[in-house]
Protein backbone atom coordinates (compact mmCIF):
# COMPACT_ATOMS: atom_id res chain seq x y z
CA UNK A 1 0.00 0.00 0.00
CA UNK A 2 1.74 3.19 -1.54
CA UNK A 3 1.38 6.36 -0.06
CA UNK A 4 -0.68 8.15 -2.24
CA UNK A 5 -0.61 11.86 -3.83
CA UNK A 6 -4.27 12.44 -4.39
CA UNK A 7 -7.74 10.94 -2.95
CA UNK A 8 -10.64 10.49 -5.01
CA UNK A 9 -13.46 10.08 -2.83
CA UNK A 10 -16.09 7.92 -5.43
CA UNK A 11 -14.96 6.20 -8.87
CA UNK A 12 -17.49 9.04 -10.34
CA UNK A 13 -15.50 12.19 -9.43
CA UNK A 14 -13.90 14.06 -11.59
CA UNK A 15 -11.57 15.63 -9.55
CA UNK A 16 -9.30 14.32 -6.66
CA UNK A 17 -7.81 16.03 -3.66
CA UNK A 18 -3.98 16.64 -2.97
CA UNK A 19 -3.04 14.64 0.46
CA UNK A 20 0.98 15.55 0.24
CA UNK A 21 2.20 19.05 1.49
CA UNK A 22 2.05 20.49 -2.58
CA UNK A 23 2.19 18.75 -5.83
CA UNK A 24 4.99 20.22 -8.58
CA UNK A 25 4.19 21.28 -11.47
CA UNK A 26 4.51 18.21 -14.43
CA UNK A 27 4.06 15.73 -11.70
CA UNK A 28 2.92 12.37 -11.59
CA UNK A 29 0.67 11.94 -9.08
CA UNK A 30 -0.34 8.50 -7.65
CA UNK A 31 -4.54 8.89 -7.38
CA UNK A 32 -5.87 6.58 -4.95
CA UNK A 33 -10.33 5.91 -5.18
CA UNK A 34 -11.29 5.15 -1.63
CA UNK A 35 -14.58 3.71 -2.96
CA UNK A 36 -13.10 0.82 -4.90
CA UNK A 37 -9.42 0.80 -3.32
CA UNK A 38 -8.24 1.28 -7.05
CA UNK A 39 -5.40 3.55 -7.83
CA UNK A 40 -5.12 5.81 -11.07
CA UNK A 41 -2.30 8.24 -12.35
CA UNK A 42 -2.57 11.77 -13.61
CA UNK A 43 -0.25 14.60 -14.28
CA UNK A 44 -0.17 17.67 -12.02
CA UNK A 45 -0.48 21.00 -14.15
CA UNK A 46 0.30 23.21 -11.73
CA UNK A 47 1.80 23.12 -8.67
CA UNK A 48 -0.98 22.42 -6.25
CA UNK A 49 -1.28 22.32 -2.35
CA UNK A 50 -2.73 20.54 0.27
CA UNK A 51 -6.53 19.65 0.32
CA UNK A 52 -6.90 21.46 -2.85
CA UNK A 53 -8.63 19.82 -6.03
CA UNK A 54 -7.04 18.62 -9.31
CA UNK A 55 -8.98 17.74 -12.62
CA UNK A 56 -9.28 13.90 -13.83
CA UNK A 57 -10.05 14.68 -17.13
CA UNK A 58 -11.11 17.66 -19.08
CA UNK A 59 -13.77 20.19 -18.23
CA UNK A 60 -15.55 23.06 -20.40
CA UNK A 61 -18.09 25.73 -18.87
CA UNK A 62 -20.97 24.57 -17.50
CA UNK A 63 -19.82 21.13 -17.25
CA UNK A 64 -21.01 19.87 -13.11
CA UNK A 65 -17.60 19.07 -10.84
CA UNK A 66 -18.39 15.76 -8.96
CA UNK A 67 -17.34 14.84 -5.22
CA UNK A 68 -18.24 12.30 -3.17
CA UNK A 69 -20.42 10.88 -6.51
CA UNK A 70 -22.44 14.25 -6.51
CA UNK A 71 -23.02 17.05 -7.53
CA UNK A 72 -20.45 19.97 -5.94
CA UNK A 73 -20.97 23.29 -8.20
CA UNK A 74 -20.44 24.08 -11.98
CA UNK A 75 -17.18 24.40 -14.23
CA UNK A 76 -17.26 28.79 -15.39
CA UNK A 77 -14.10 28.55 -17.22
CA UNK A 78 -12.62 25.44 -19.17
CA UNK A 79 -10.19 23.16 -17.13
CA UNK A 80 -7.77 20.47 -18.33
CA UNK A 81 -7.38 17.26 -16.78
CA UNK A 82 -4.27 17.80 -14.31
CA UNK A 83 -5.15 21.63 -13.69
CA UNK A 84 -5.72 23.02 -10.16
CA UNK A 85 -9.58 23.32 -9.48
CA UNK A 86 -10.66 25.70 -7.37
CA UNK A 87 -12.82 29.53 -6.95
CA UNK A 88 -11.45 30.67 -10.02
CA UNK A 89 -12.99 28.09 -12.28
CA UNK A 90 -15.44 26.45 -10.47
CA UNK A 91 -19.00 28.42 -9.16
CA UNK A 92 -21.53 26.93 -6.85
CA UNK A 93 -25.09 26.24 -7.76
CA UNK A 94 -26.97 27.23 -4.70
CA UNK A 95 -25.67 31.42 -4.38
CA UNK B 1 -11.04 -2.63 19.94
CA UNK B 2 -13.22 -3.69 22.81
CA UNK B 3 -15.35 -0.58 23.80
CA UNK B 4 -15.49 0.13 27.83
CA UNK B 5 -19.08 -0.21 29.06
CA UNK B 6 -18.60 2.62 31.05
CA UNK B 7 -17.12 6.09 32.50
CA UNK B 8 -16.23 7.92 35.45
CA UNK B 9 -18.76 10.63 35.87
CA UNK B 10 -20.85 12.56 38.36
CA UNK B 11 -24.12 11.56 38.96
CA UNK B 12 -27.09 14.11 38.71
CA UNK B 13 -30.17 14.06 40.95
CA UNK B 14 -32.03 13.47 37.91
CA UNK B 15 -30.77 10.46 37.01
CA UNK B 16 -27.86 12.42 34.31
CA UNK B 17 -24.57 12.03 34.14
CA UNK B 18 -22.16 15.13 34.02
CA UNK B 19 -18.46 14.60 32.90
CA UNK B 20 -17.56 17.95 34.65
CA UNK B 21 -18.62 19.53 37.79
CA UNK B 22 -18.97 22.97 37.45
CA UNK B 23 -20.45 25.69 39.54
CA UNK B 24 -21.63 28.47 37.19
CA UNK B 25 -22.54 32.14 37.87
CA UNK B 26 -25.03 33.06 35.09
CA UNK B 27 -26.27 36.12 34.61
CA UNK B 28 -29.84 36.78 33.00
CA UNK B 29 -28.91 39.63 31.06
CA UNK B 30 -25.67 41.77 29.75
CA UNK B 31 -26.03 44.38 32.69
CA UNK B 32 -25.42 41.65 35.47
CA UNK B 33 -22.34 40.77 33.46
CA UNK B 34 -20.50 42.45 36.28
CA UNK B 35 -22.50 41.07 39.04
CA UNK B 36 -21.49 37.59 38.07
CA UNK B 37 -17.94 38.57 37.51
CA UNK B 38 -17.32 39.65 40.57
CA UNK B 39 -18.89 36.80 42.02
CA UNK B 40 -16.89 34.28 40.26
CA UNK B 41 -13.46 36.07 41.26
CA UNK B 42 -14.64 35.94 44.86
CA UNK B 43 -15.19 32.33 45.13
CA UNK B 44 -12.83 30.14 44.10
CA UNK B 45 -14.31 26.90 42.01
CA UNK B 46 -17.05 28.98 40.34
CA UNK B 47 -17.53 30.25 36.69
CA UNK B 48 -18.78 33.29 35.76
CA UNK B 49 -21.33 32.85 31.86
CA UNK B 50 -20.93 36.32 30.66
CA UNK B 51 -22.84 37.36 27.78
CA UNK B 52 -24.83 39.73 25.66
CA UNK B 53 -27.99 39.34 25.74
CA UNK B 54 -30.98 39.61 27.54
CA UNK B 55 -33.06 42.70 27.35
CA UNK B 56 -35.87 43.63 25.89
CA UNK B 57 -36.37 40.54 23.27
CA UNK B 58 -39.39 39.29 22.37
CA UNK B 59 -41.62 36.17 20.64
CA UNK B 60 -39.56 32.97 19.60
CA UNK B 61 -36.31 35.05 20.27
CA UNK B 62 -36.94 35.31 24.15
CA UNK B 63 -38.27 32.05 24.62
CA UNK B 64 -35.07 30.79 22.82
CA UNK B 65 -32.86 33.39 25.22
CA UNK B 66 -34.96 31.34 28.44
CA UNK B 67 -34.50 27.38 26.74
CA UNK B 68 -30.54 28.50 26.58
CA UNK B 69 -30.51 29.79 29.75
CA UNK B 70 -32.60 27.62 31.20
CA UNK B 71 -30.75 24.48 29.74
CA UNK B 72 -26.99 25.41 30.31
CA UNK B 73 -28.27 25.81 34.03
CA UNK B 74 -30.20 21.74 33.41
CA UNK B 75 -27.03 20.26 31.99
CA UNK B 76 -25.42 17.91 34.10
CA UNK B 77 -21.94 18.79 33.57
CA UNK B 78 -23.20 21.55 35.96
CA UNK B 79 -23.50 20.72 39.75
CA UNK B 80 -25.18 23.86 41.19
CA UNK B 81 -26.41 27.11 39.56
CA UNK B 82 -26.56 30.83 40.61
CA UNK B 83 -28.34 33.24 38.60
CA UNK B 84 -28.41 36.68 38.67
CA UNK B 85 -30.64 39.00 36.45
CA UNK B 86 -31.55 42.99 36.86
CA UNK B 87 -35.05 42.13 37.67
CA UNK B 88 -36.88 39.17 39.75
CA UNK B 89 -39.30 38.08 37.12
CA UNK B 90 -37.31 36.61 34.04
CA UNK B 91 -34.50 35.47 37.23
CA UNK B 92 -36.96 33.45 39.02
CA UNK B 93 -37.80 31.83 35.55
CA UNK B 94 -34.81 31.23 35.10
CA UNK B 95 -34.28 29.24 38.77
CA UNK B 96 -37.42 27.71 38.40
CA UNK B 97 -36.36 26.01 34.97
CA UNK B 98 -32.97 24.86 36.23
CA UNK B 99 -34.79 23.59 39.96
CA UNK B 100 -36.63 21.17 37.89
CA UNK B 101 -33.72 19.06 37.52
CA UNK B 102 -33.17 18.88 41.55
CA UNK B 103 -29.50 20.24 41.92
CA UNK B 104 -29.13 23.49 43.94
CA UNK B 105 -29.91 26.70 42.29
CA UNK B 106 -30.67 30.22 44.00
CA UNK B 107 -31.39 33.58 41.95
CA UNK B 108 -30.32 37.41 43.27
CA UNK B 109 -32.25 40.21 41.43
CA UNK B 110 -30.17 43.81 41.65
CA UNK B 111 -32.42 46.41 41.72
CA UNK B 112 -33.48 47.89 44.53
CA UNK B 113 -30.13 46.45 46.15
CA UNK B 114 -27.44 47.34 44.15
CA UNK B 115 -23.98 45.22 42.89
CA UNK B 116 -22.16 45.48 45.81
CA UNK B 117 -24.84 44.17 48.65
CA UNK B 118 -25.87 41.57 45.37
CA UNK B 119 -22.14 40.70 45.14
CA UNK B 120 -22.34 40.24 48.75
CA UNK B 121 -25.10 37.63 49.27
CA UNK B 122 -24.77 35.78 45.86
CA UNK B 123 -21.09 35.33 47.15
CA UNK B 124 -21.89 33.88 50.55
CA UNK B 125 -24.50 31.17 48.15
CA UNK B 126 -21.89 30.53 45.84
CA UNK B 127 -19.16 29.51 48.70
CA UNK B 128 -21.62 27.26 50.23
CA UNK B 129 -21.99 25.48 46.51
CA UNK B 130 -18.48 25.75 45.46
CA UNK B 131 -17.74 23.84 48.44
CA UNK B 132 -20.69 21.36 48.46
CA UNK B 133 -19.97 20.42 44.98
CA UNK B 134 -16.06 20.23 45.91
CA UNK B 135 -17.28 16.59 47.72
CA UNK B 136 -18.83 15.21 44.71
CA UNK B 137 -16.82 12.25 43.78
CA UNK B 138 -16.73 10.71 40.21
CA UNK B 139 -18.64 6.95 39.58
CA UNK B 140 -19.22 4.24 37.50
CA UNK B 141 -21.54 5.74 35.10
CA UNK B 142 -22.61 3.54 31.87
CA UNK B 143 -21.98 4.58 28.69
CA UNK B 144 -25.11 5.43 27.75
CA UNK B 145 -24.58 8.25 29.90
CA UNK B 146 -22.56 10.32 27.32
CA UNK B 147 -24.62 12.67 25.25
CA UNK B 148 -22.51 13.52 22.27
CA UNK B 149 -22.78 16.74 20.28
CA UNK B 150 -20.94 17.40 17.29
CA UNK B 151 -19.69 20.05 14.58
CA UNK B 152 -16.90 20.76 12.31
CA UNK B 153 -14.98 24.12 12.00
CA UNK B 154 -12.65 25.93 9.72
CA UNK B 155 -13.14 22.84 7.38
CA UNK B 156 -11.14 22.04 4.22
CA UNK B 157 -10.89 19.14 1.93
CA UNK B 158 -9.01 16.76 4.89
CA UNK B 159 -12.43 17.69 6.28
CA UNK B 160 -14.55 15.39 4.66
CA UNK B 161 -11.57 12.93 3.26
CA UNK B 162 -10.73 11.79 7.19
CA UNK B 163 -11.79 13.68 10.21
CA UNK B 164 -15.56 13.95 9.72
CA UNK B 165 -15.58 10.04 8.75
CA UNK B 166 -13.81 9.48 12.15
CA UNK B 167 -16.52 11.36 13.56
CA UNK B 168 -18.92 9.17 11.39
CA UNK B 169 -17.10 5.88 12.16
CA UNK B 170 -17.29 6.85 16.01
CA UNK B 171 -21.30 7.39 15.75
CA UNK B 172 -21.24 4.28 14.15
CA UNK B 173 -19.87 1.99 16.78
CA UNK B 174 -21.41 3.99 19.92
CA UNK B 175 -24.76 4.74 18.66
CA UNK B 176 -25.49 0.90 19.32
CA UNK B 177 -24.35 1.25 22.69
CA UNK B 178 -27.11 3.67 23.32
CA UNK B 179 -25.38 7.17 23.65
CA UNK B 180 -27.76 10.26 22.61
CA UNK B 181 -26.11 11.87 19.90
CA UNK B 182 -26.63 15.27 17.96
CA UNK B 183 -25.56 17.08 15.00
CA UNK B 184 -26.41 20.57 13.70
CA UNK B 185 -25.39 23.50 11.14
CA UNK B 186 -28.27 23.55 9.31
CA UNK B 187 -26.62 26.34 6.74
CA UNK B 188 -23.99 24.14 6.20
CA UNK B 189 -25.95 21.61 4.71
CA UNK B 190 -27.07 23.51 1.91
CA UNK B 191 -26.46 21.10 -1.06
CA UNK B 192 -26.62 18.34 0.49
CA UNK B 193 -29.97 18.86 2.21
CA UNK B 194 -31.65 16.27 0.21
CA UNK B 195 -29.33 13.18 0.64
CA UNK B 196 -29.46 14.66 4.67
CA UNK B 197 -33.27 14.17 4.56
CA UNK B 198 -33.30 11.41 3.49
CA UNK B 199 -31.83 10.07 6.89
CA UNK B 200 -34.46 11.17 8.58
CA UNK B 201 -35.75 7.70 10.39
CA UNK B 202 -39.14 8.68 9.75
CA UNK B 203 -41.42 10.55 7.50
CA UNK B 204 -42.34 12.54 9.95
CA UNK B 205 -38.28 13.12 10.86
CA UNK B 206 -37.38 13.73 7.05
CA UNK B 207 -40.12 16.25 6.53
CA UNK B 208 -39.35 18.37 9.82
CA UNK B 209 -35.72 18.47 8.24
CA UNK B 210 -36.62 20.11 5.14
CA UNK B 211 -38.93 22.20 6.63
CA UNK B 212 -36.22 23.53 9.13
CA UNK B 213 -33.81 23.77 6.20
CA UNK B 214 -36.48 25.32 3.88
CA UNK B 215 -36.93 28.21 6.45
CA UNK B 216 -33.16 28.83 7.01
CA UNK B 217 -32.40 28.78 3.69
CA UNK B 218 -35.05 31.17 2.55
CA UNK B 219 -34.52 33.50 5.19
CA UNK B 220 -30.63 33.37 4.06
CA UNK B 221 -31.78 34.30 0.50
CA UNK B 222 -33.93 37.19 1.99
CA UNK B 223 -31.23 38.85 4.04
CA UNK B 224 -27.84 38.11 1.43
CA UNK B 225 -26.85 41.62 -0.24
CA UNK B 226 -25.26 38.97 -2.72
CA UNK B 227 -23.87 35.52 -2.96
CA UNK B 228 -22.92 34.04 0.19
CA UNK B 229 -19.39 32.78 -1.61
CA UNK B 230 -17.82 35.13 0.78
CA UNK B 231 -19.23 33.39 4.01
CA UNK B 232 -19.79 30.02 2.94
CA UNK B 233 -17.54 28.71 2.54
CA UNK B 234 -15.41 30.71 4.57
CA UNK B 235 -12.00 32.35 3.94
CA UNK B 236 -10.36 29.61 5.95
CA UNK B 237 -12.61 27.13 3.81
CA UNK B 238 -11.30 28.21 0.55
CA UNK B 239 -7.62 28.71 1.96
CA UNK B 240 -7.45 25.01 2.84
CA UNK B 241 -9.13 24.39 -0.79
CA UNK B 242 -13.07 24.06 -0.43
CA UNK B 243 -14.78 25.20 -3.27
CA UNK B 244 -18.64 25.42 -2.51
CA UNK B 245 -21.59 25.03 -0.21
CA UNK B 246 -21.59 22.03 -1.89
CA UNK B 247 -18.55 20.47 -1.39
CA UNK B 248 -18.38 21.50 2.25
CA UNK B 249 -21.84 20.08 2.96
CA UNK B 250 -21.22 16.68 1.79
CA UNK B 251 -17.89 16.68 3.59
CA UNK B 252 -19.59 17.97 6.94
CA UNK B 253 -22.22 15.44 6.38
CA UNK B 254 -20.02 12.42 6.99
CA UNK B 255 -19.71 13.35 10.83
CA UNK B 256 -22.86 10.85 10.99
CA UNK B 257 -21.56 7.97 9.33
CA UNK B 258 -23.99 5.95 8.22
CA UNK B 259 -26.96 6.34 11.01
CA UNK B 260 -30.25 7.91 10.90
CA UNK B 261 -31.71 10.48 13.14
CA UNK B 262 -34.51 10.36 14.82
CA UNK B 263 -35.78 13.73 15.44
CA UNK B 264 -35.53 17.56 14.45
CA UNK B 265 -34.83 19.56 17.97
CA UNK B 266 -35.17 23.57 17.50
CA UNK B 267 -32.40 25.60 19.09
CA UNK B 268 -31.20 24.44 22.68
CA UNK B 269 -34.23 22.07 23.17
CA UNK B 270 -33.53 18.78 24.72
CA UNK B 271 -34.08 15.36 23.30
CA UNK B 272 -37.41 13.45 24.71
CA UNK B 273 -37.41 10.50 22.63
CA UNK B 274 -34.62 8.46 23.89
CA UNK B 275 -30.82 7.14 22.69
CA UNK B 276 -29.96 7.67 19.37
CA UNK B 277 -29.21 10.22 16.59
CA UNK B 278 -30.76 13.96 16.67
CA UNK B 279 -30.76 16.98 14.55
CA UNK B 280 -30.28 20.01 16.36
CA UNK B 281 -31.31 23.29 13.72
CA UNK B 282 -28.22 25.75 14.84
CA UNK B 283 -26.19 28.17 13.18
CA UNK B 284 -22.83 26.76 11.40
CA UNK B 285 -20.70 29.20 13.95
CA UNK B 286 -19.12 26.95 16.22
CA UNK B 287 -19.30 28.67 19.58
CA UNK B 288 -22.77 29.68 18.87
CA UNK B 289 -24.13 26.03 17.76
CA UNK B 290 -21.96 24.56 20.83
CA UNK B 291 -23.52 26.70 22.96
CA UNK B 292 -26.62 25.24 21.69
CA UNK B 293 -25.98 21.76 21.91
CA UNK B 294 -24.92 22.25 25.56
CA UNK B 295 -28.08 23.85 26.01
CA UNK B 296 -29.69 20.85 24.91
CA UNK B 297 -27.98 18.64 27.41
CA UNK B 298 -25.01 17.52 25.83
CA UNK B 299 -22.25 16.61 27.87
CA UNK B 300 -19.23 15.90 25.46
CA UNK B 301 -18.41 17.93 22.33
CA UNK B 302 -16.42 16.17 19.29
CA UNK B 303 -15.20 19.06 16.92
CA UNK B 304 -13.52 18.22 13.77
CA UNK B 305 -11.39 20.73 12.11
CA UNK B 306 -9.40 20.94 8.99
CA UNK B 307 -7.15 24.56 9.26
CA UNK B 308 -7.67 24.92 12.87
CA UNK B 309 -10.94 26.36 14.89
CA UNK B 310 -9.29 26.59 18.01
CA UNK B 311 -13.32 26.68 20.56
CA UNK B 312 -13.47 25.34 23.33
CA UNK B 313 -17.26 26.08 26.14
CA UNK B 314 -17.24 26.64 29.53
CA UNK B 315 -19.50 23.65 30.37
CA UNK B 316 -18.77 21.20 27.58
CA UNK B 317 -15.81 20.09 27.03
CA UNK B 318 -14.67 19.78 23.38
CA UNK B 319 -12.61 17.47 22.00
CA UNK B 320 -10.71 18.36 18.69
CA UNK B 321 -9.68 16.47 16.23
CA UNK B 322 -7.46 16.87 12.50
CA UNK B 323 -6.69 15.21 9.48
CA UNK B 324 -4.83 18.30 8.39
CA UNK B 325 -1.12 17.11 9.03
CA UNK B 326 -0.15 20.94 8.75
CA UNK B 327 -2.83 21.41 11.49
CA UNK B 328 -1.70 18.59 13.50
CA UNK B 329 1.73 20.20 13.21
CA UNK B 330 1.71 24.01 13.24
CA UNK B 331 -1.25 23.59 16.20
CA UNK B 332 -0.59 20.94 17.76
CA UNK B 333 -1.55 22.91 21.38
CA UNK B 334 -5.31 22.91 19.78
CA UNK B 335 -5.48 19.41 18.66
CA UNK B 336 -6.61 16.33 21.08
CA UNK B 337 -7.09 13.58 18.70
CA UNK B 338 -4.38 14.04 15.03
CA UNK B 339 -5.75 11.18 12.20
CA UNK B 340 -3.64 12.46 9.68
CA UNK B 341 -2.13 9.14 8.83
CA UNK B 342 -5.24 8.75 7.26
CA UNK B 343 -4.10 10.81 4.34
CA UNK B 344 -0.68 8.78 4.41
CA UNK B 345 -2.98 5.65 4.68
CA UNK B 346 -0.94 4.83 7.52
CA UNK B 347 -4.13 4.49 9.43
CA UNK B 348 -7.83 3.13 8.50
CA UNK B 349 -10.86 4.53 9.43
CA UNK B 350 -11.71 2.21 11.62
CA UNK B 351 -8.48 2.62 13.70
CA UNK B 352 -9.38 6.11 13.61
CA UNK B 353 -12.56 5.66 15.16
CA UNK B 354 -11.18 3.19 17.61
CA UNK B 355 -8.32 6.60 18.89
CA UNK B 356 -11.57 9.11 18.70
CA UNK B 357 -13.44 7.01 20.89
CA UNK B 358 -10.13 6.50 23.30
CA UNK B 359 -9.80 10.11 23.54
CA UNK B 360 -13.16 10.88 24.59
CA UNK B 361 -13.48 8.03 27.04
CA UNK B 362 -10.53 10.08 28.91
CA UNK B 363 -12.30 13.26 28.48
CA UNK B 364 -15.31 12.02 29.78
CA UNK B 365 -13.46 10.33 32.71
CA UNK B 366 -11.72 13.78 33.48
CA UNK B 367 -9.03 14.62 31.31
CA UNK B 368 -8.71 18.02 30.54
CA UNK B 369 -9.34 19.09 26.50
CA UNK B 370 -7.10 21.25 24.49
CA UNK B 371 -9.40 24.02 24.59
CA UNK B 372 -9.62 23.16 28.90
CA UNK B 373 -6.33 23.53 29.45
CA UNK B 374 -5.59 26.60 27.34
CA UNK B 375 -8.85 28.59 28.59
CA UNK B 376 -11.20 28.35 26.10
CA UNK B 377 -14.81 29.73 27.44
CA UNK B 378 -16.77 30.89 24.24
CA UNK B 379 -20.37 30.74 25.50
CA UNK B 380 -22.30 32.53 22.57
CA UNK B 381 -26.14 33.52 22.74
CA UNK B 382 -28.01 33.04 19.79
CA UNK B 383 -29.98 36.19 18.79
CA UNK B 384 -32.90 35.61 16.31
CA UNK B 385 -33.87 39.04 15.39
CA UNK B 386 -33.67 42.91 16.79
CA UNK B 387 -34.81 43.56 20.44
CA UNK B 388 -38.04 45.71 20.69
Amino acid sequence: MSKPDLIIHDEKDNVGVVVIETTKKGQDCNAWIMENDKTVNVSSANDVPLGHKIALKDLKVGDTILKYGHDIGKVVKEIKKGEHVHVHNVKTKKW
Amino acid sequence: MSIPKSFLGYKRENGRAGTRNHVIILPVDDISNACAEAVANNIKGTIALPHSYGRLQFGADLELHFRTMIGTGRNPNVAAVIVIGIEPKWTKKIVDGIAETGKPVEGFHIERSGDIQTIMKASKKAQEFSMWASEKQREECPLSDLWISVKCGESDTTSGLASNPTVGNLMDKLEPLGVHLCFGETSELTGAEQVCAKRGATPEAQKKFMKTWSEYNDFILKEATDDLSESQPTAGNIAGGLTTIEEKAFGNFQKIGSRKFIDVLEPAEEPKKGKGLYFMDTSSAAAECVTLQAAGGFNIHLFPTGQGNIIGNPIEPVVKLTANPLTAKLMSEHVDCDVSKILSREMNLDQAGDKLIETTLKVANGRLTCAEALGHREFVMTKLYRSA
